[in-house]
């Protein structure tokens, strides 16, 4: 078989995650301490574990309706009105998905033609540019940069529009920056939006993890719900990536579209992960006030530690993640990360696996304890002080 | 306060800039904070969680719960600080429930403990009557796990 012929040319060129990269290098070594992951290191709640098991023990394990069980899209919507005082229509405008990865295809999926163009603000996660790629639609990066705190500003979406935009993609609070975008800065990028055809793909995953200032959801601004599909989950907040649980909410004709492909493609999300979120948004409040106060713990101390090292770092106001400048060692990215990873068996992120513009930073994950943290911090201070690198 | 506090008892060997950053705050408020805590008698110290398993210090511990006729003048207190005073005993507890004192004393053998009890606790005025609970394995101390740590599952995506 010759499968070079095969295989689908478009999804055999793009190229592969350089997250997983490093992933795969410090797999294989003894003693490695990690500050890499993507995930929180709190289990699931353990009333939301409970009645998961609760639902299991009673047989309730078949398929929900497409678009999810309806107690969980009221959940949902009540949810959302709650957070972002934005109200969706449980039965035509809310999907329960595969995680928010599924939402975010889907959104690109349901909307892209060959042709179209995508405004993709970088650094950011890795999914949005392959994934409009495949849909045969331009991926447009947007530099986002340090000295703007990694905020989008609206004047480079404004000077990125051409006939052919169909989409932004808003990815705030950000992943890897720790970025967030406030109402001010939102409301200059919905005078840009409103009254043209481009709709806003506000991916708001980490939204319940901002420390200082509440998240604000685009479509909560005047004329911004009918333009914004918003995709959310359960992951980040409640500490349930393994369950694979997302959402995407949107204008009804859009919803249409992306329900119609999640069953031909899903059929429905888990059903059980989806009795467990119900659980989640009624009675998780605490669980996610405890998980934040813990972050931000850590947060401060790690931003505080790599500016007494001389890596300088803006303040991240979400998700959790730290962004910092690794410009003054001379290295690139690549380097510093491998050099730091060989040498003291630390292993964070290059920058530059979020988009180019990402070159010259690392991504530092606090999902990890205070413990684990500073050990990390100690091997990083002791890197760049043998290296002469320490301010 | 408690936030500070919080952290201490899990982690006491924080540094104060650490700490600091942690809470938002200066390293000179940090410092007074935990000069006043310590001076107000809220934090009593600061120790290693050993598991002496892992040494080659052969030590035994053993929970002595004791049912005591209260004094008419001194009620539980006044025995309580007699056998608080022995060197050997690590806490002693007011309990409810099934008995009055709860004991914890670590000696170097089983033989040794059971001495101890039979000799210094048994018969002190007001003890009635002494049961001996020896430590047989530690799973789980000051919410430290003793047991080998989970390998940390993450990274895989």
């Amino acid at each position: 078989m010759n499968y070079d012929k095969l295989l689908n040319r478009t999804l055999a060129e793009l190229k592969p995650s350089g997250i997983r990269k490093f992933f795969d290098i410090a797999a294989e070594m003894e003693d490695v301490i990690s500050l890499s992951v993507g995930e929180p290191d709190f289990a699931t709640p353990w009333h939301i574990r409970q009645t998961a098991i609760h639902t299991l023990e009673k047989g309730r394990t078949w398929y929900s309706p497409n678009a999810g069980l309806l107690r969980l899209r009221e959940a949902i919507a009540a949810y959302v009105a709650r957070h972002d005082g934005v109200t969706y229509d449980p039965k035509t405008e809310i999907l329960v998905t595969v995680g928010g990865s599924e939402a975010i295809d889907l959104c690109l999926r349901a909307l892209l033609s060959p042709g179209d163009e995508v405004l993709i603000p970088e650094p950011s996660f890795v999914c949005y540019d392959p994934l409009t790629r495949l849909t045969g639609a331009t991926p447009v990066p947007l530099t986002t940069r340090a000295e703007d705190a990694f905020r989008l500003k609206a004047e480079t979406v404004r000077a990125a529009i051409t006939p052919h935009t169909k989409l932004l993609v808003l990815p705030f609070p950000n992943n890897p920056t720790g970025a967030i975008m406030p109402r001010e800065e939102l409301e200059e990028l919905a005078d840009v939006l409103r009254g043209t055809d481009i709709m806003v793909l506000s991916d708001e995953i980490y939204s319940e993890l901002t420390y200082g200032r509440e998240h604000v959801s685009i479509a909560s601004l005047p004329g911004m719900q009918e333009r914004t599909l918003l995709v959310s989950g359960f992951s980040k907040a409640f500490a349930m990536t393994g369950w694979r649980l997302g959402y995407a909410c949107g204008p009804a004709p859009v919803m249409k579209l992306l329900t119609k492909l999640h069953q031909y493609a899903i059929m429905c999300a888990p059903t059980t992960a989806q009795h467990a979120a119900i659980e989640a948004l009624e009675n998780g409040d605490e669980d996610v006030l405890h998980m934040r106060e813990e972050y931000d713990m850590r947060r401060r101390l790690i931003v505080d530690a790599l500016n007494r090292m001389g890596l300088t770092c803006f303040e991240p106001e979400g998700a959790f993640y730290v962004f910092p400048s690794i410009r003054s060692t001379g290295m690139t990215s690549e380097e510093f990360c491998h050099r730091l990873l060989t040498e003291k068996h630390v292993a964070v992120i290059p920058g530059n696996a979020f988009g180019d513009c990402g070159e010259g930073f690392i991504r530092i994950s606090y999902c990890y304890s205070v413990k684990h943290i500073t050990e990390a911090l100690e091997r990083i201070h002791a890197f760049l002080e043998e290296n002469g690198l320490c301010k | 306060m408690d936030k500070l506090l919080k952290i201490l008892a899990k982690d006491a060997r924080l540094t104060n800039a650490q700490l600091a950053a942690m809470l938002n705050t200066t390293e000179a408020d940090v410092a007074e904070r935990i000069a006043t805590l310590e001076k107000a008698g809220v934090i009593r110290g600061y120790q290693a969680l050993v598991d002496w398993d892992k040494t080659d210090r052969e030590l035994v511990t053993a929970e002595i719960n004791l049912k005591i006729a209260p004094s008419k003048e001194t009620g539980f207190d006044g025995i309580a600080e007699i056998i608080m005073s022995f060197d050997e005993v690590e806490s002693v507890s007011l309990m409810s429930g099934g008995y009055d004192l709860s004991v914890i004393i670590t000696g170097r053998s089983f033989k040794d403990v059971a001495m101890f009890v039979a000799k210094r606790l048994s018969p002190l005025d007001g003890v009635l009557s002494t049961a001996t609970h020896f430590v047989l394995k530690r799973y789980k101390e000051r919410g430290v796990l003793f047991t080998n740590e989970e390998k940390d599952e993450r990274g895989q995506v």
